[in-house]
């Protein structure tokens, strides 16, 4: 099995497969961040059973650590693998007549991606770190709410957040289906998988764009 | 029509080459691509230049050799053919027209449009074929059920000739439909079934050393492909590699 993995399909299901581990956790990202929405007590509740419970904190965050790293690093491994595989570029190349945008430049959308996430790093998660584990700040299970709203205050950082969102759709746009066809999904089952990969691909950054904007105007 | 060529000249295979300018007049319409490039060639050799090598055999879409990647995609503009296939009717007088050889670091230049395609050869010889005794008692291949279905998708892959025109196209210069292609063609056989294990591993084995790219599934090979081979047998091809390896 290990020389499955070094392979260059072994290669295309591994990133698969990290990929499926982030579109589920996007989901997640996306439900509970939306409950902000509808009442600041639920996404209180909801926030602080994810920032205190030992296992989403200890077992799941790091795993989850783990997948976004393994993502982007085997991304990059792969792009430079096939850069080399041509030597010589073409002088003419009519990639738009046989592929879309998003499949060509997956590797573009991901390092928007990236550049968000360190972003979204330094405004959430080192925060939490900080309170949490190293000003030892007593929890306050009411602080989430307020701490949500206060970043989306800003409108460099609003905007900056809806690009970023716009390259996460085109980036699943491509992904989801790319995903399934790595591990071998049949072709029977491709034209549902290719509808629900357009939903999920705009349904997901939608929730995202929206919950920023909401919380920009309503502060 | 009267046209601008530009095509990509090279000596040899380790000689630098480049793009060079040609006119060629009074194409007909009718005429194939390569038959425009035999006028050009005829217009070369009289006037005392070195003809543009190109590779081409049967001229039917048959035999896979003809190998152009005109106006930025692999065997021009046209879709479901082969350089050969495609007729000057695609073109407008007056147009300029980039020719190149197919691009991978697998496929190097031989001299000016000709490229080294044995990497698919070597791919076929590490597994693409069945063990069969040939003495003379061979079982009818006939006698042996295959439904409707299998046999189908089996003649689909078969139809490949090994062009290269995936690999050209592929942003990264991948060779999985090919791969996909030629294991698919036995795996959906029970002939195929006996060395489907050994097949994919020492296949996708050989085209990983061959130093093709990997596929993101970008779908151009599938586009470009003048048989239409489906992207369904890439996801064959990683099915069966999962499976030999499980």
């Amino acid at each position: 099995m290990s020389g499955f993995f070094k392979s260059s399909i072994g290669r295309k299901v591994a990133m698969a497969l990290s990929a499926f581990f982030l579109m589920i956790f996007l989901l997640m990202h996306v439900s509970v961040n939306l409950l902000s929405v509808f009442s600041e007590d639920t996404f209180n509740a909801a926030s602080h059973f994810m920032g205190t419970n030992w296992l989403v904190q200890f077992i799941m965050q790091p795993i989850l650590i783990f997948g976004v790293i393994f993502h982007f690093v085997m991304g990059f491994v792969l792009e430079i693998k096939n850069r080399k595989a041509r030597n010589v570029s073409y002088v003419s190349n009519n990639g738009a007549a046989n592929s879309t945008w998003m499949s060509r430049n997956m590797i573009y959308s991901g390092l928007v991606i990236l550049a968000f996430l360190v972003l979204h790093f330094a405004d959430f998660w080192i925060h939490e770190i900080n309170v949490k584990y190293i000003a030892m700040h007593p929890e306050d299970p009411t602080r989430y709410f307020h701490e949500l709203q206060e970043k989306f205050v800003p409108i460099w950082r609003v905007a900056a957040y809806v690009i970023a969102f716009v390259l996460l759709g085109l980036h699943l746009a491509h992904g989801f289906t790319s995903a399934f066809q790595s591990l071998g999904a049949t072709a029977s089952r491709k034209k549902t998988l290719q509808n629900i990969g357009k939903a999920y691909s705009i349904l997901i950054p939608l929730g995202f764009i929206f919950i920023a904007l909401y919380h920009h105007f309503n502060h | 029509m009267n046209l601008t060529l530009k095509i990509w000249r090279q000596k040899d295979s380790n000689a630098k080459g480049q793009m060079v300018d040609y006119k060629v007049t009074d194409i007909s319409e009718h005429m194939s691509f390569l038959e425009m490039m035999d006028v050009l060639n005829e217009q070369l050799v009289n006037s005392g230049e070195d003809p543009v090598a190109f590779d081409h055999d049967c001229r039917e879409g048959i035999c896979g050799m003809c190998s152009m990647y005109i106006n930025g995609e692999a065997h021009g503009p046209d879709r479901g053919v082969t350089t050969c296939q495609l007729h000057m009717r695609m073109f407008k007088d007056g147009d300029t027209i980039t020719i190149e050889p197919f691009r991978a670091s697998a496929f190097p230049v031989l001299k000016d449009l000709v490229v080294d395609r044995t990497a698919f050869e070597r791919i076929q010889q590490a597994g693409g074929y069945i063990s069969v005794n040939t003495s003379g008692n061979t079982q009818d291949a006939n006698s042996i059920p295959i439904s409707k279905h299998a046999a189908d998708e089996a003649m689909d892959a078969a139809t490949c000739i090994g062009c290269g025109a995936c690999v050209a196209t592929c942003k990264n210069s991948s060779a999985m439909l090919f791969v996909g292609a030629k294991v698919s063609q036995y795996a959906l056989l029970p002939q195929g079934q006996i060395e489907a294990a050994d097949r994919v591993r020492n296949m996708v084995a050989q085209m990983d050393l061959e130093g093709f790219g990997n596929c993101t599934n970008t779908g151009a090979c599938e586009i470009e492909c003048p048989k239409g081979i489906s992207l369904d047998n890439i996801a064959r091809m990683n099915r069966e590699l999962m499976k030999a390896s499980i």
